[in-house]
Order: structure tokens, then C-alpha cells, then sequence
């Protein structure tokens, strides 16, 4: 379980909080746009060690039938899964527009 | 193929979606020290990176709880966080806090000081890039000598900062804390263990974890995770534990990695001299004959 985002609505008036807390884990946005490459997968080689997942400082790869996936809704492009892979199952790609 | 320390860990996101750079060290640190502590943890931020990047109203990454406090306060908020639930009855929780080496080392070393004192049942971490980030890369306590930031620029006559880089860990250990230790990002299986660790103790915890910034450090977004490796292997860093009254070093490098190679890789470090390397050097091996001495293997 992550945090998710949520259905866009329009905030009324009586929904702001009148104090200073709100909902955790309560995500509005999307981060993909930061990017300029992509990490790929390479499923043919990935062994699922999960070293991306470990050192992922977003958090967005997981493990699905022992290939990493990649939520590309939160991927910064940052590249450090590409490097930490050992076996050079990850490559990092430009991004089309 | 199993990951034994993905598996010791939380599958769960609890810093998730957050408005960190690319290749941020601090929130790699954030979230993995979640992923130990997992929902019942509560986190404190002072004002810095981790508070400014998890709290966009209302985009709020953390989906445990979680509470931004003074900049000075974190560790007053966390005995406060600690003893309010407490007192309401509720025993399975952590109280946890993150802050930034300025928050840790300069603003907010009197509360730490006094949450030790006290010897409250808090887990303070504190995530180290070695300058004020959130506002630009100003000069804090634990930036090191001859790093360029905003407030040390390098010049001609003065190269970067003058002062070398505070002793934090030693200083929360002369409180004769139940438990402290130092770690890097680079080798989070050792963070990892850490925090497990230290959520087994009862007193104050103070654990003091390096995460490379790129973006003041002036490393590509790629680099965070092998620098924080690097800083290790360099001898610059060391990953220790104090318990009990003993230091013990985890890990000693067979032979250090070259400090100049890790130095020119940054762009903080790029304008020092020969002359400032090998000052930074000769500092290391002091540093070192001291941990050989007395530290425990």
C-alpha cells in the first residue's frame, strides 16, 4: 500500500480543514513530469534481487512476480536504479514527448 | 532471489509521491528508516528539506502520522509526541524524527541535549548533506573543510570553509545515550539494521545518517548512492555504533579509496588546492588513529 493519488474535486469551502491537520498519505499531484529520462526494465534480464526497490529514494519500484515494475506516475528520472543495477537489467531512456 | 533486507522491511510506502530532487539522499533515508519503523511510527520535521518536499497541502506524502515542528523543536516535540500518547494509553507506537544536519547540529542541539537528558523513548535521526539545503546551501555545523556554499564562497584567499565539520555522533554519545550510531545511505542494509536496532531500546536514540544532496553537493541526480559509498571508502566517514559506554566501528576499509577522487568528483569541492587536500588528508588520519585507538572492531 502507497499513498495515492486522489480523484481531482473541486474543494469547497466547508472541506478545508479549519485547523492544521488533514489526511495523510493524501497525493494530488504527479511527479512525472520532472522527468527528462526514463528507466527501463529490461524483464528478460531482471533477476528480482530488488537493490532498485531498496535504494529507489522514491520509492516507486516494486517487485511483481519477481520483476521490478516502475510507477512511472512518481519517477523522478533520477537514475540511481540504473546504476545500482548490477546486472544491467535497467536502462535509462529519453523521455518522448 | 531472495533480499534479506527487503524482506525484513515493511513492503509498504510511507514517504511516497514527495517533492524531494531527483536522487535525493535525505529521502532515501526518510523512507527506508519508515519502512523499519512502519505505520505506527509518528515523525516529527523541523522546518528543512523533509518538511518542505512531504507537506504541499494538500499533497501530504507521509501516510503514517505525522507533524511538522519548530525548527529548534524537534526533539522537545518529539518527548512531547512520546508522553502525550503515552498518557492516552496507546503502547505500540515509535516516535520518530527526522531532521537536517543544521536542525540537528546548530538549531537544534539544545532540545536534542536536553530529550537525551531526559532520556525520553524518541528515535532522533538525523539526515546529514553537510549544509542548510531547504534554503539554498548555506554553511551549517557539519558542512566540512574547504566545502563552497553560499556563505563560505571560495575565493582566492579563503578556499571554501575554514572550519571542519562537527562531531555530532561523539557528542550525542558523551551523553551516555542509551544508543548511537552513524551510517550513510550507501550501505542502507547497515542504516537498516540500525534503526531496527534501535527501536528495540528503550531511552533516547540518536542515529546520524549521511545523504549526499546533488544538487549542493554538485553531483549528477545518478551519483547520491555512490558518493554516500565513497564518502565510506574514503575514510572521510565512518560507520560506527556506541552502546553501553563502547564505540565500535562496523565496517574498516581494507585501504582508503583516494580522497582526492572523491573530492573532484563534486562541484563544492572543485576549486581546492593541493595543499587544502592534503590538509583534509592529514585530519583524516588523525581522525582515524583515534577511532583505532578507541574504538572497538
Amino acid at each position: 500500500m502507497r499513498p495515492y493519488i486522489r480523484e481531482k474535486k473541486n474543494f469547497t469551502f466547508d472541506d478545508v480543514p479549519e485547523n492544521t491537520s488533514f489526511e495523510a498519505g493524501y497525493l494530488t499531484t504527479v511527479n512525472s513530469g520532472w522527468r527528462s529520462i526514463r528507466p527501463v526494465i529490461n524483464g528478460d534480464r531482471c533477476v528480482g534481487c530488488e537493490q532498485c526497490y531498496l535504494y529507489c529514494p522514491d520509492g516507486v519500484i516494486s517487485i511483481n512476480n519477481g520483476k521490478a515494475v516502475i510507477d512511472y506516475d512518481f519517477c523522478k528520472g533520477c537514475g540511481i536504479c540504473a546504476k545500482i543495477c548490477k546486472i544491467g537489467a535497467i536502462e535509462m531512456e529519453a523521455e518522448r514527448k | 532471489m531472495a533480499n534479506k533486507t527487503a524482506e525484513s522491511i515493511s513492503r509498504d510506502e510511507f514517504f511516497y509521491g514527495h517533492k524531494a530532487c531527483a536522487g535525493c539522499g535525505g529521502s532515501l533515508a526518510v523512507r527506508a528508516a519508515l519502512k523499519v519503523l512502519g505505520p505506527n511510527a509518528v515523525s516529527v520535521l523541523p522546518a528543512g528539506c523533509m518538511s518542505a518536499v512531504g507537506f504541499n497541502f494538500p499533497q501530504l506524502c507521509f501516510s503514517n502520522n505525522s507533524i511538522i515542528s519548530t525548527f529548534a523543536g524537534t526533539a522537545s516535540m518529539l518527548t512531547g509526541v512520546e508522553a502525550g500518547l503515552r498518557a492516552r494509553g496507546y503502547k505500540d507506537f515509535t516516535a520518530v524524527g527526522f531532521a537536517g544536519d543544521g536542525g540537528t547540529a546548530d538549531i537544534g542541539i539544545q532540545a536534542l541535549s536536553g530529550a537525551i537528558d531526559r532520556n525520553d523513548n524518541i528515535i532522533y535521526i538525523c539526515y546529514d548533506n553537510e549544509a542548510y539545503m531547504n534554503t539554498g546551501i548555506q554553511k551549517s555545523g557539519l558542512t566540512p573543510f574547504g566545502a563552497k556554499t553560499t556563505t563560505t564562497p571560495a575565493g582566492k584567499n579563503i578556499h571554501g570553509n575554514i572550519r571542519p565539520k562537527k562531531n555530532m555522533f561523539e557528542i550525542a554519545a558523551a551523553h551516555d545515550i542509551p544508543y548511537a550510531a552513524t551510517a550513510s545511505i550507501g550501505n542502507l542494509p547497515d542504516f537498516i539494521k540500525k534503526v531496527q536496532k534501535a527501536s528495540q531500546i528503550q531511552g533516547t536514540k540518536y542515529i546520524h545518517v549521511i545523504a549526499p544532496c546533488p544538487t549542493g553537493w554538485g553531483v549528477a541526480p545518478d551519483e547520491t548512492v555512490a558518493i554516500a559509498k565513497e564518502v565510506v571508502e574514503s575514510g572521510l566517514w565512518y560507520l560506527a555504533e556506541y552502546e553501553n559506554g563502547t564505540f565500535r566501528l562496523n565496517y574498516k576499509p581494507k585501504e582508503f579509496s583516494s580522497v582526492e577522487a572523491y573530492l573532484r568528483k563534486q562541484g563544492r569541492f572543485k576549486h581546492l588546492t593541493d595543499e587544502d587536500i592534503k590538509i583534509i588528508e592529514a585530519s583524516r588520519d588523525k581522525k582515524w588513529e583515534y577511532i583505532n585507538k578507541n574504538f572497538e572492531l
